[in-house]
């Protein structure tokens, strides 16, 4: 069987399943639409909320960023990891507790303010569609590169599937939906890893065949250093940045992750605020599967990399070398003619002007997109076609899944918090569960546009949806909680210049033409949102405390969510 | 529930969540990030331990301290009857 037989079977068995499982789980009330009843178990719970977080970023992209960046690449391991510690511990129980559908009726009811809510409901729709429009490309470049339809075709079957289960089913539908893609994404994930460990190293568990040793006697992490000393690169295991950016972009995104609305919301679809805890407990665990195999892979791809092409003669590559040359995704250009292959770190002045220029370098010849890293390992590993057919069902389950739980948040956002809370008050559940289920159908249609003409900054606008989150929900969230006394000036001025101070400084280093030279401090756009979560915290104390006490029935509420006795179901 | 018990309560809690998200910091930002490069002079698995801590050994606490919070509360609900049914 070739290759796109398999992924044709294997792809379609899968998308069978998240139909069959759709069109089971039927949402039947706006209760069950956006928090699936609030009835979830807090195991399958969590593992709904690993699939919904691990999105095609994580499953297509990480490993390969981290291949390349070594031992900076932590900044996304420990970022996207510790915010669910935050999120355990500071907001989950609580927010539970509280009751609501969405983080802006927190933010509305808490701060007793309709600007407050508005505010907070268009914060979470810009950050869920610059968030969507990402996973609908990632499917978009899965189909076309296995499936071998065009592009454009890929996003339209992508959008027609989640259409389909999100609109029908709701959060309902999502959560078991997203079960079953979590059992694929992380089968499909850590499959190859172990086969590649025992290659390798032999050792089936990759995290251990980290510091596995290879068949010629060598540490696999010392052999990597040398092999990347050897061609510029800094050495693996050692950090290349600057320390303090290293450390806020690690904050920032753990900040921004404890404040993704359509993360929070997955806590409110359990029965109690024990189970709030709890699930926290287990998305982290099922996701630490995906984050602690990762960095192996990340080592096994780049030693296999180098070893395999490096000073290598460009007519002797592996089959693999051209297809993955016909996407543009990998690119050779003989630049000093000798038709091998050169790959070594030219920027790297002192490198170049020694050791390249004795040995007739002319400069790197390989450009390699680091997406292509976790498609392209099974075939440099030599795993069969059916590895890599499930690789891809795995990369459609992560972007899918994670596309789904935007959407819900976005239609949520529309139907309840701008329709039900504020525009039409009047209309009933019947009427908002046609609403919500308008606006998610609407809302994949504008994200299968945006998926299929991306912006070419969407990669620049990630660190918006971070930053913005770390710097306007998550101080909110936390003091409304931890703070009694803090009011809804404190809470609207602390985000409103929070928000302010980190926006202006990503625009104007991503799109205002700032240069590196220029950031304040060594901190890049992608980590100043821990910055801006610290202007919006002092901000909100002050202010805070120059104003008026929050109202009595305020004070109570906040009493009230700190003890879990009484949690009822989610309701209006 | 009484206001003083209200408050023990409370206290307590804040006082589980400041201890383990101490040592969130410790394993994350202290072992992962600042003092990585002098913690890489020695060796976990054959890894080098600050590059270990950065890539895998803090992820396993996150997970830890979520279930170690989990069982605190859990008894510290009971202990002020404050636990669901």
């Amino acid at each position: 069987m070739t290759l796109a037989l398999w992924t044709y079977i294997i792809v379609g068995l899968t998308f069978a399943l998240y139909i069959g499982v759709a069109i089971w789980a039927k949402a039947g009330s706006t209760k069950e639409f956006y928090v699936a009843g609030g009835g979830i178990h807090p195991v399958v719970n969590g593992m709904a909320t690993a699939a919904d977080w691990m999105s095609a970023a994580s499953f297509l992209s990480m490993a390969g960023l981290i291949s390349f960046m070594g031992f900076d690449g932590s900044q996304y391991l420990m970022g996207w990891t510790g915010g669910y510690v935050l999120l355990a511990l500071l907001l989950a129980p609580y927010l539970r507790k509280f009751g609501k559908f969405t983080v802006p009726d927190f933010i509305g009811d808490r701060y007793y303010s309709q600007t407050a809510r508005i505010v907070a409901v268009i914060c979470a729709l810009f950050v869920s569609f610059t968030y969507v429009v990402g996973q609908m490309k990632g499917v978009g470049v899965a189909f076309s590169r296995f499936l071998g339809v065009e592009f454009g075709t890929g996003v339209l079957i992508g959008v027609l599937i989640v259409f389909f289960y999100a609109v029908l089913g709701g959060m309902k539908g999502i959560t078991y939906t997203q079960v079953a893609q979590f059992c694929v994404l992380i089968f499909a994930f850590t499959l190859p890893a172990v086969f590649i460990s025992i290659e390798m190293v032999n050792n089936p568990i990759p995290q251990l065949g980290l510091g596995g040793t290879l068949s010629d006697g060598t540490n696999l992490l010392d052999k990597l250093n040398m092999l990347s000393v050897d061609l510029g690169f800094h050495e693996y295991t050692s950090a290349n940045k600057p320390m303090i950016d290293l450390f806020c972009v690690t904050a920032a995104l753990m900040l921004g992750t404890a404040g993704l609305p359509h993360v929070i919301v997955r806590f409110f679809t359990v029965p109690k605020v024990r189970d709030a805890r709890k699930s926290a407990g287990w998305a982290l665990l099922f996701i630490a599967i995906l984050y602690t195999t990762a960095p192996a892979i990340a080592v096994f791809a780049r030693t296999n990399l180098i070893n395999t092409v490096n000073d290598k003669e460009y007519a002797e590559m592996p089959e693999w070398f051209a297809s993955w040359e016909t996407t543009g995704l990998l690119t050779f250009d003989d630049k000093n003619g000798d038709g091998r292959i050169q790959y070594y770190n030219d920027n790297n002045e002192e490198f170049v002007s020694s050791v390249a220029t004795e040995k007739g370098w002319n400069g790197s010849e390989l450009t390699i997109d680091r997406d292509i890293i976790v498609m392209a390992n099974p075939e440099i590993a030599n795993l069969p076609d059916w590895v890599i057919a499930v690789v891809v069902a795995g990369g459609l389950a992560a972007a899918l899944s994670t596309a789904a739980g935007l959407l819900l948040v976005i239609s949520s956002s529309i139907s309840h918090d701008l329709l039900k809370k504020w525009l039409k008050p009047e209309i009933t559940d019947k009427q908002e569960l046609w609403y919500a289920r308008a606006s998610i159908a609407a809302a994949v249609v504008i994200a299968g546009y945006f998926g299929y003409n991306p912006p070419d900054y969407v990669a620049a606008i990630v660190a918006f949806a971070f930053g913005l989150a770390a710097s306007s929900f998550f101080p909110a969230i936390v003091l409304g909680i931890f703070d009694k006394r803090m009011n809804m000036q404190g809470a609207v001025s602390g985000m409103v210049l929070g928000l302010l101070f980190t926006l202006t400084y990503i625009v104007y280093f991503k799109f205002g033409g700032g240069t590196p030279d220029q950031y304040w401090w060594d901190i890049s756009p992608e980590g100043i949102g821990t910055i801006g979560m610290l202007i919006n915290l002092v901000i909100s104390l002050i202010v805070s405390r120059m104003t008026p006490a929050p109202p009595q029935w305020v004070q109570e509420l906040v009493e009230d969510i700190r003890v879990p006795r009484g949690a009822e179901g989610a309701t209006h | 529930m009484s206001q003083l018990n209200r408050q023990k309560y409370w206290r307590r809690n804040l006082t589980y969540v400041g201890i383990l998200l101490a040592i969130w910091f410790l394993v994350s930002f202290v072992c992962g990030i600042l003092f990585a490069e002098p913690l890489n002079q020695f060796e976990i698995l054959n890894i080098p331990l600050g590059f270990w801590f950065a890539q895998q050994g803090s992820i396993y606490v996150f997970v830890i301290l979520i279930f170690t919070y989990m069982i605190l509360m859990n008894r510290l609900d009971k202990e002020f009857d404050v636990n669901e049914e």
